[in-house]
């Protein structure tokens, strides 16, 4: 318990107080699988970083020589170990956060035991932290479940990885083996997209390289795994980002004042700045940043604060205020990752509820398109997602909301899935894209326009969709009604099932999913083709009502006819 | 907290004017906020239990900032069990009449016709019959869906996986399969007829931070916190101030005059006081970071029986 600020704190509490105030925050979640040392490292890292109290002290002698594994020495992990009641009672557990500060910052650390629960234990973890310390048994090197945890860690965004490479000194702290470790890492890596690795050798047990850089390493020059933690940038990409607040209340004291409260999740924001408010597109500017301390000149990603302002505009709570410029897009049907989290398997087409920052919308799941191996990251068929499993899907929403994609803004772009009866939380979503855009707003409206396109065409556009199975005789049809229009000179395409296939959906096969999909996208070009102005012959085996009545709804009245061929 | 914000920016290294990067009191604070802003949207009723301590007194001060400048959209609920020190029951009263925010005070009537006390009873019957059944009832009573509590994570190693959203049954149980994860920012308050929410603004908060935060805004606390003289008997080990006629005294008993302080405050009887000079903010966190045992070690409540903590959760104690 080397301990610089205990001086000060002896001799000048003020002045550490002071600088103790300053400190930033660190959240990390470490990763390890069972016996690679992870409750050790954290024990270590409590001990060495902050002080523990005699009485936990002398619990952890006790306890160390009553049930340690370390022949009576110091076992750090019974620091951390207050988890045996659910172990022994068969409680899953999800997420122990512990704290501890040093001289330069505090830490929060999500740590997530077990690993039957694994997925859903680490996800929740990894969803509040800004970097993970993966842990690898020097003995063993890169396993199955280091890919996992490093696919989980860069699925749930985060961005910095720490490998502590632990167990050296059970390897004779050879530099090989740290080296081989390294590189074998880093080549996987790679491949999921993890670029921003540290890889640090270290003994847990022994302290080396922990807080000290270790006499036993000197080929080692890197920095030690606290003196990086203390120092890595957090760097709030958020920040930069363009200016984003979910309106979580709206803050009516008296008829006077009319403000919105919620937390910045992107960007700043200053007074006179103009502002947006989505779905609705309403605009104004700000007038004042109100707290209880004061007006502010400037707030910033992560502050909570009250929003004042120029116009009376109507807003409520799950409306996000934006930034004009760059704002988020708005839309009821994404593609999404989901990680379901729930025994209870997830079923496509019931509807569940979405919660996405403060606004709750009701949501139905396509099949899955395919769901994650986690171990070997291999794409698999799915019908449905047990508890744990993790799948690609599209979702349907009952109404709009404003969203970024995840990658973009994880406040943004991250929901949770709710049962409409139990209000159990199933599971949670990362959002990929969107698959409708249903901001009206975002349509472009150009000058020369379909009617003008109209008269010069000399008729006006419509889609004639023919449906009917495989066999009946639509390409015939369509093919003679498409040369009858082109006597009359009129302007037509037809859009052929096989065509488009060859092309436009390459990627799609035969599942139902993928036949929704396709025919999402015929609808898709079908409405610019309408839009271009032509008479568009769609013929397609199209035997979803529900995508039937998609195109349809695509288009205005009078512009789209079915054709049911038999 | 902001004037604090302008002379500590940190400036990338894209040369960019950067925004100043907040500290970690400024994140917790604003990630407590963001918790009472979300629960008091989803909640028809709110309530934020009052227990008169540091903790509570920090929650209150957060739950000004999130309103404000409305007043904190809900009452405060104290539990009492008429074995308070006096001290608690004059800064609760002062507190209230300053902030303008409305106080209930529930006292568990089974508890006042039996005379429950923790000389005749023994802390267990005592805690139980009046905070755990005193708080059912209150919250029953009025039909609350959401309490708030001062709780934090770091407090016992078994609160550490505490959520911040904590579910509890019609009868106010805790059971481990109704915890919901909580992912983000994202909170789940959704509930059943008859279920209620715990809710812990102050669950990533450390003790540390907590007393830091209290001397950074000038937050009124109870002033048995600081180091004062003050009639004790020791009992078991346990320093015990004698802060009414109530108090029963062995034969030969004779309180002695120490300076004292406590880390904890709960019923008089129950909790245990240090020896201490530290008579300001800065002295009592400095002696905390100095010597010391951890926190709940003042708390008699504690040493009936083990893992008596969980055992108190799962009835509905917190
Ligand atoms: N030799 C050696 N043993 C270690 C080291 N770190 C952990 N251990 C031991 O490995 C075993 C598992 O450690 P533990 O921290 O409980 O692993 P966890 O399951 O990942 O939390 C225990 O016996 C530890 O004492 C280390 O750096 N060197």
């Amino acid at each position: 318990m080397a301990l610089a600020h205990e001086d000060l704190i002896a001799s000048d509490i003020e002045a550490y107080l002071e600088a103790h105030e300053r400190k930033s925050l660190l959240r990390f979640i470490t990763c390890g699988s069972v016996d690679d040392g992870k409750s050790t490292l954290i024990g270590r890292l409590l001990y060495e970083s902050q002080l523990v109290f005699e009485d936990h002290l002398a619990a952890l002698e006790a306890d160390s020589k009553r049930v340690g594994t370390q022949g009576g020495d110091l076992d750090f992990a019974l620091l951390v170990d207050g988890l045996s009641a659910e172990r022994e009672q068969g409680i899953t557990i999800d997420v122990a956060y512990r704290f501890f500060a040093t001289e330069k910052r505090k830490f929060i650390v999500a740590d997530t035991p077990g690993h039957e629960q694994y997925t859903r234990n680490m996800v929740t973890g990894a969803s509040t932290t800004d970097l993970a310390v993966i842990l690898i048994d020097a003995r063993k090197g890169v396993l199955t479940q280091t890919r996992r945890h490093s696919y989980l860690v860069s699925l749930l965004g985060i961005r910095r990885v720490v490998v502590a490479v632990n167990k050296l000194d059970l390897v004779d702290y050879s530099e090989e083996v740290f080296d081989q470790i390294e590189s074998d890492y880093r080549a996987f890596a790679a491949e999921i997209g993890l670029t921003d690795i540290v890889c640090i050798p270290v003994s847990a047990l022994r302290g080396d390289n922990i807080t000290e850089s270790s006499a036993q390493m000197p080929w080692y020059p890197g920095p030690t795994l606290l003196g990086y933690l203390e120092t890595v940038e957090v760097e709030e990409e958020a920040r930069d980002g363009p200016f984003r607040m979910p309106v979580q209340w709206v803050n009516r004291p008296d008829h006077e004042f009319r403000g919105y409260s919620g937390t910045i999740v992107g960007g700043t924001i200053r007074p006179g700045q103009p502002v947006q408010a989505l779905p609705s597109g309403r605009r104004s500017r700000v007038a004042r940043i109100t707290t209880f301390d004061g007006d502010l000149d400037e707030a910033v990603v992560g502050q909570a604060v009250t929003l004042v302002l120029e116009d009376e505009i109507d807003v409520s709570r799950g409306d996000v205020l934006c930034e004009e410029g760059r704002r988020p897009q708005v839309a009821d049907q994404f593609e999404a990752h989901i990680i379901w989290m729930h025994e209870r398997e997830m079923l496509p087409g019931r509807p569940y509820l979405m919660k996405i920052g403060p606004m709750t919308v009701g949501m139905t799941m396509s099949r899955p398109k395919f769901k994650v191996n986690v171990n070997t990251l291999e794409h698999l068929a799915a019908t449905t997602l047990d508890l744990n499993e993790i799948g690609v899907c599209s979702l349907r929403l009952d109404q709009p909301v404003p969203f970024d994609t995840y990658r973009e803004n994880r406040d943004m772009g991250g929901f949770i899935i709710i049962d409409r009866i139990t209000n159990a939380t199933l599971g949670a979503g990362l959002l990929n894209f969107a698959l409708r855009r249903a901001d009206s707003v975002q349509w472009q409206s150009m000058d020369v326009n379909k009617a003008a396109r109209a008269v010069r065409n000399g008729h006006g556009p419509c889609a004639i969709w023919f449906t009917g199975l495989s066999g009946s005789g639509k390409s015939t049809i369509s093919n003679l009604v498409e040369k009858r229009l082109d006597a009359l000179g009129a302007h037509t395409y037809l859009l052929d099932g096989d065509n488009v296939r060859l092309g436009l959906s390459r990627d799609l096969g035969f599942t139902p999913a993928d036949r929704v999909e396709n025919i999402r996208r015929v609808a898709e070009v079908t409405k610019l083709m309408v839009d271009a102005g032509l008479l568009v012959l769609v013929s397609f085996i199209s035997p979803f009502r529900a995508e039937r009545r998609f195109a349809r709804e695509l288009l205005q009245a009078g512009e789209f006819c079915e054709v049911f061929v038999d | 907290m902001n004037e604090a914000q302008g002379d500590q920016g940190s400036t990338t290294t894209t040369g960019l004017v950067a925004t100043p990067q907040l500290t970690h009191l400024q994140r917790l604070e604003a990630e407590s906020i963001h918790i009472l802003r979300e629960a008091v949207a989803e909640s028809e009723n709110p309530v934020m239990l009052y227990s008169i301590g540091k903790d509570s007194s920090v929650m209150l001060h957060l739950a000004r900032k999130a309103f404000h400048p409305s007043p904190p959209p809900f009452p405060l609920l104290h539990v009492d069990t008429t074995w308070k020190f006096q001290a608690m029951y004059d800064f609760r009263d002062k507190m209230v009449a300053e902030s303008g925010v409305e106080l209930l005070v529930h006292q568990n009537p089974d508890c006042i016709e039996q005379g429950i006390n923790p000389f005749t009873h023994g802390s267990a019957v005592h805690t139980d019959m009046w905070k755990t059944e005193g708080l059912k009832q209150a919250l029953d009573q009025h039909g609350f869906d959401v309490a708030f509590g001062g709780a934090r994570r770091d407090e016992e190693k078994s609160r550490a996986k505490e959520r911040i959203f904590s579910l509890r049954s019609a009868q106010h149980r805790w059971d481990p399969k109704l915890q919901r994860p909580e992912l983000w920012r994202v909170y789940n308050a959704r509930r059943n007829q008859g279920e209620n929410i715990r809710v812990f603004p102050l669950s990533n908060w450390t003790e540390l931070d907590v007393w830091q935060y209290i001397h950074l805004e000038q937050i009124p606390i109870v002033p048995l916190y600081l180091a004062a003289r003050r009639p004790v008997v020791e009992r078991d080990g346990t320093l015990i101030m004698v802060d009414d006629e109530r108090m029963p005294l062995a034969p030969g008993e004779v309180p002695v005059e120490k300076s004292i302080r406590f880390r904890t405050l709960g019923c008089y009887p129950l909790t245990g006081a240090v020896e201490s000079e530290a008579d300001t903010l800065p002295k009592v966190i400095q002696e905390m970071l100095l010597t010391t045992t951890s926190e709940r070690q003042g708390r008699v409540i504690d040493f009936d029986s083990s893992g008596s903590m969980e055992k108190k959760k799962q009835e509905g104690y917190f």
